[in-house]
């Protein structure tokens, strides 16, 4: 980890991912130093026509709460916010979320590029965008808009992802800062954690 | 790809405001924004292009709006929804009204009209209902009154007819032809389809149920708010609104004028004038 400079400028995280992240995810939030105080924004592709189940199966072993948040609502430092089934899920300047239902996106809606894109417009280099397994290509452009607007970028290693697609269509396509294992990640958010006290 | 600020945005709803009477200065900016990168990329233009466009040809307006709103929808969205509509909602107007009137303001293509014309049909009550449907686009309000899917989004509307436990299959309402699923046309026999513009457009009858749903969505919360009290006054004291799952009207100043009847599917009745 000591090669990672890490500060206490950023404003939030946004994490990206779909088949096989789940339990990368699980891990992540499992555990997520006790006041974490970034909120973490998360666009996981899921099945469009199933409501229930998902938040409540991550809440069961997260740290903190997570929730599906409203149209409009406000962002909250600390908070955990998945993108709700079948709707894709926007940051507004304002520090807000809006979601909408226009057309799949990499045959995805939630799309990770959406809520990836939105993030780095809102949140430049002030941003940290994570992606992890998943078979397809959506979220490499978001990674690239975040590693664009100076935000920083971390992939799951692909070695160790189930489906590898995701993060190599994001090394294809633009700079990652820091490839990792989730564990690598876990320690990621304790070190950034530090950074605040 | 190209981007788009926010000054050229502004550009844009100003030139379509003061030329056209269409207000999109109070959409929510960031699906917004997709919505004209998407017109650019698909009409091969640029800002300068797309305002010159707007300028000097009149009826590419039509083209604008049709591409403008967002016309993702499908049949029985959230059959639980349509359940709790079905067993409880429509009970309880009929309690007080044989005959009463629903709006489904912003209706698309017509696919949740549809959904509400045989949901009514099995209940018995199809010929007791007057049903309004309208939209901004007359594009897809010709789409919706021809009420023809094609048969690759028939997969999805089936699953979800499923999903509410009708009382037939949905095959026993259209006929395939051409790739097309064509709808019987008697269900809409009761419908008057519209164009009518939540923004700018006045309050024209009153409703004993309003569907708005996953509209709103594509407003700011002020603009929520305005059209909030324009359903407000559409609605009979105890009618009923609906919104979208993940939409609430809780920052809006009309909110307290209505209470929760189901927080899942987003219900709410009014309850003070």
């Amino acid at each position: 980890m000591s090669a990672i400079k890490l500060n206490n400028s950023y404003k939030a995280v946004v994490i990206g991912g779909s088949a096989g992240s789940f339990q990368g995810v699980i891990k992540i939030l499992s555990q997520l130093p006790k006041g974490f105080p970034l909120p973490i924004i998360m666009a996981l592709h899921r099945l469009k026509h199933v409501r229930h189940g998902f938040v409540e199966a991550l809440s069961i072993k997260s740290v903190v709460q997570v929730t599906e948040p409203y149209d409009k609502e406000a962002i909250k430092k600390g908070g955990v916010y998945l993108a709700p089934a079948n709707y894709h899920m926007s940051i507004e300047l304002g520090n807000y979320f809006a979601l909408s239902t226009e057309e799949m996106v990499n045959n995805s809606r939630p799309a990770i590029d959406i809520t990836l894109g939105t993030c780095a417009y809102v949140y430049k280099e002030k941003l940290i965008g994570i992606l992890l397994s998943g078979a397809n290509r959506d979220g490499a452009l978001g990674m690239k808009n975040i590693h664009d607007k100076g935000g920083l970028t971390i992939v799951q290693d692909p070695a160790e992802c189930m489906i590898e697609t995701m993060p190599k269509a994001a090394l294809a396509v633009t700079e990652i800062d820091h490839v990792m294992k989730v564990d690598q990640i876990v320690d990621f958010f304790k070190e950034l954690d530090k950074q605040y006290r | 790809m190209q981007d788009i600020d926010i000054a050229d945005l502004k550009r844009i709803t100003e030139l379509v405001y003061q030329k056209y009477n269409y207000d999109f200065r109070n959409y929510a900016m960031s699906s917004f924004k997709r919505r004209m990168l998407r017109i650019m990329e698909l009409k091969k233009l640029t800002v300068d292009t797309l305002l010159k466009k707007l300028t000097d040809t009149p009826n590419f307006i039509y083209e604008f709006l049709d591409e403008l709103t967002v016309n993702v929808t499908e049949m029985f969205r959230d059959p639980s929804f349509w359940r709790v509509m079905r067993e409880e909602i429509i009970p309880s107007i009929l309690l007080n009204h044989k005959n009463f009137k629903i709006w489904h303001a912003g209706c698309s293509s017509g696919e949740e009209v549809l959904s509400m014309a045989i949901m009514l049909k099995e209940m018995g009550i199809h010929q007791d209902v007057t049903l309004f449907a309208t939209d901004l686009d007359i594009n897809i309000l010709e789409r919706a009154r021809a009420a023809t899917y094609h048969v690759k989004n028939m997969e999805l509307n089936e699953k979800n007819y499923i999903r509410f436990q009708g009382n037939a299959t949905l095959k026993d309402y259209y006929k395939e032809e051409n790739g097309y699923a064509v709808f019987n046309k008697d269900l809409l026999m009761n419908v008057t389809f519209r164009k009518h513009d939540l923004v700018l457009g006045e309050v024209f009858n009153k409703f004993d149920l309003v569907l708005c749903r996953n509209v709103m969505i594509y407003f700011n919360q002020s603009l929520q708010n305005e059209v909030l009290k324009k359903f407000h006054e559409s609605l009979f004291k105890y009618g009923y609104l609906c919104i979208g799952s993940k939409e609430s009207l809780i920052w809006c100043d009309y909110a307290s004028r209505f209470i929760v009847v189901n927080n899942e599917e987003k219900i709410y009745k009014k309850i003070k004038d």
